[in-house]
């Protein structure tokens, strides 16, 4: 038996984030409960040690042809290790304060980031749904982390059941897409694709509903509002990035590189999706009071318009959907930043009464989370105004008009509900219940984010350019 | 022979599964799944796949079921009954969707089948060709699986640990 040539090198980013998951876990038995805050430290500069190694590790594909690291791969990487340094520089405060602030926290956070950078590197079904799978349970988990509360409980149970039953469709379909093409390898399946055997094209379908119930694309979307709603704030922030770049990852993977559109009709079924997404994400989103639901909903609309670009599936779309990725992270994150710096009496601030009149009393915070509202409305100057551009004219020129209206449209009915926040917390008085408990660290991650959303939104050549350079690269 | 075989171990499975979502308490649920597991080991058998048939037994039938049988017994110690359903419309309406996923998927199988179909290669099923496949071409999957597991019981250790009541909480020093 010959053993297989083994290249540990290139997943070193992996092995960095797999061991500090062990090291965070072990020690955390040794720590008291005061000074579990040690932990935060080490994930994050795990986390640093891991982006630093993503620049360096060179590219190529490894474990025969399974793993591949290209220059996708590294931008993704990039964007799953931003997110969860964002996440857990801006959760110590609040999981501090809760009294939550233990191990395991950050050992879930950790090997959800994993399951991430997983997906963001398969070449190969079977590694996609391993990704998808420690991606997955450690958000389920982490939604019902505030044991003692009762949402956050029902949270992760209905997170927990209906990932569960979408890891069956997904399952099923890779099952189905071995039988017809005979591997789970992506380039297999794509030549397989060509006999258009109905076998293949059904587990397509089934593979397509796993990752849509991932990416909260209506209508698997049922899930989202009462899970953000439950879990507590930092969970909800990290939740509704990492899930959206694994699941964005995996569908460029998937579709855009893998099967030619013209065999496997899925450009129309995802076109649909897309504008069944974008519509009711954000009509459903006017009627919001809760800010966490509100964010939920948003998220929907957000998947919806990152799947136009995914549709478009040309050199154009590829990089836009990984910059809109970029700019959802930052907008999103920084959004929920604002809500983890504020507390009504010691518990969540998440209605949008809350705000009232927040301008006066705090400016910076108030122009921060008008910034983020702008830019999720997607106005200049702003990174989502380009976000949004950028997907909008890549499926334009793929020749989907319908979708585009749809999109333009519903983004109007989107700056509704986005500068309705902004507007609240430019009139009234300010509660006397809701105080600033961020502390420097939330603050910090507020101003990096806000600098970002603003940094992309007048300058974004230098990082289109690249992503260009790295969608050429694939092709 | 092997067609009946197949049809005996077919039509329990089928049993089996009505069994599973018909029965009224979990403790007949949880065994009519011992029936639909033992022959689906038949049926993984007559695909020449003995290993996972072995496995099916002895994972499945045997530790799974049996830690099924536990939660239910320390869930519903006295009668091992459930609670009355709420959800009065959403049944027609899953009636009528899982009829066309499954007719859908039928389809898909019927018309799929004619085609060419993957051939499996010689020596198929063996546990040496499973373990050489596992520490050769999935070495990775192998591996990442560990990682899930890790995790899950991670996730066991959260779940299960006990809510710190706040009165014990009060002897913790106060966060700066």
């Amino acid at each position: 038996m010959t053993l297989p040539q083994v290249d540990l090198r290139i997943i070193l980013p992996e092995i960095t984030v797999g061991i500090a998951v062990a090291v965070v876990m072990v020690w955390a038995a040794f720590l008291p409960q005061d000074r579990q805050r040690l932990l935060r430290w080490v994930s994050g500069i795990a986390l640093l040690l891991a982006l630093l190694e993503v620049f360096v590790v060179s590219g190529g594909a490894a474990f025969g042809g399974m793993y591949v690291r290209d220059s996708l791969t590294k931008s993704l990487q990039i964007i799953v290790m931003l997110t969860a340094i964002l996440a857990v520089w801006m959760s110590g405060a609040y999981m501090e304060r809760t009294r939550l602030e233990t191990g395991e926290y950050y050992a879930l956070l950790l090997s959800a980031a994993l399951g991430a950078l997983l997906m963001a590197a398969s070449a190969d079904l079977l590694l996609l749904f391993l990704g998808l799978e420690t991606l997955s349970i450690p958000l389920y988990v982490l939604a019902a982390i505030a044991r003692g509360d009762l949402r956050s409980q029902e949270a992760g149970m209905k997170y927990f059941l209906l990932g569960a039953f979408s890891t069956v469709f997904f399952l099923y379909g890779l099952a189905l897409i071995f039988g017809a093409a005979g591997s789970t390898s992506l380039a297999r399946v794509a030549s397989a694709a060509g006999t258009g055997s109905p076998l293949l094209l059904a587990g397509i379908g089934l593979v397509t509903i796993g990752l849509a119930f991932k990416a909260a694309v209506v209508p698997f979307h049922a899930w989202a509002p009462d899970v953000y709603e439950g879990a507590p704030l930092p969970v909800a922030a990290y939740m509704s990035v990492i899930a959206k770049v694994g699941a964005f990852a995996a569908m460029i993977r998937v579709f855009v590189l893998a099967l030619p559109g013209a065999v496997v009709p899925w450009g129309t079924a995802l076109a649909v999706l897309s504008m069944m997404t974008m519509t009711l994400g954000n009509v459903a989103a006017l009627l919001q009071s809760n800010l966490k639901r509100l964010l939920a909903y948003s998220s929907i609309a957000h998947a919806g318009f990152m799947l136009t670009g995914i549709i478009a599936a040309n050199r154009a779309g590829t990089s836009a959907v990984v910059f809109y990725l970029l700019v959802y992270t930052l907008m999103t994150l920084g959004a929920f930043g604002v809500l983890l710096g504020l507390a009504r009496r010691g518990e969540e601030a998440d209605d949008i009464s809350d705000l009232t009149g927040l301008a006066w009393r705090s400016p910076a915070l108030a122009g921060a989370m008008t910034l983020f509202m702008a830019s999720l409305a997607g106005l200049p100057p702003t990174a989502g105004f380009f976000a949004k551009l950028y997907v909008f004219s890549a499926v334009l020129d793929a020749g989907y008009v319908a979708v585009v209206i749809v999109a333009v449209l519903t983004s109007v009915v989107s700056a509704y509900y986005y500068l309705r926040v902004a507007y609240t917390m430019f009139i009234g008085q300010p509660s006397p219940e809701v105080e600033f408990v961020g502390g420097r660290w939330v603050s910090t991650a507020i101003i990096v984010t806000a600098a970002g959303v603003l940094l992309l939104g007048i300058i974004p050549a230098p990082v289109t350019t690249f992503l260009e350079q790295v969608a050429d690269a694939l092709k | 022979m092997e067609f009946v075989v197949f049809v005996v171990a077919a039509a329990g499975a089928l049993a089996g599964g009505v069994g599973v979502i018909a029965s009224r308490t979990p403790v007949r649920s949880a065994l009519s799944l011992l029936l639909v597991l033992g022959n689906l080991a038949v049926m993984y058998l007559l695909l020449s796949a003995q290993f996972i048939a072995a496995l099916q037994v002895i994972v499945y039938a045997g530790a799974i079921v049996v830690l099924f049988l536990f939660v239910i017994m320390l869930l519903h110690m006295r009668t091992g009954e459930g609670r009355v359903e709420k959800l009065r419309w959403q049944r027609p309406v899953s009636y009528v969707l899982s009829g066309v996923f499954l007719s859908a998927l039928l389809w898909a199988i019927w018309t799929g089948t004619g085609t060419q179909v993957a051939t499996s290669p010689a020596g198929f099923g063996t546990v040496e060709s499973v373990g050489r496949s596992l520490f050769t071409t999935f070495l990775l999957p192998f591996e990442i699986a560990s990682v899930v597991l890790l995790v899950g019981i991670i996730a066991a250790v959260v779940v299960g640990r006990p809510v710190v009541p706040p009165s014990a909480r009060a002897h913790l020093p106060p966060p700066e």
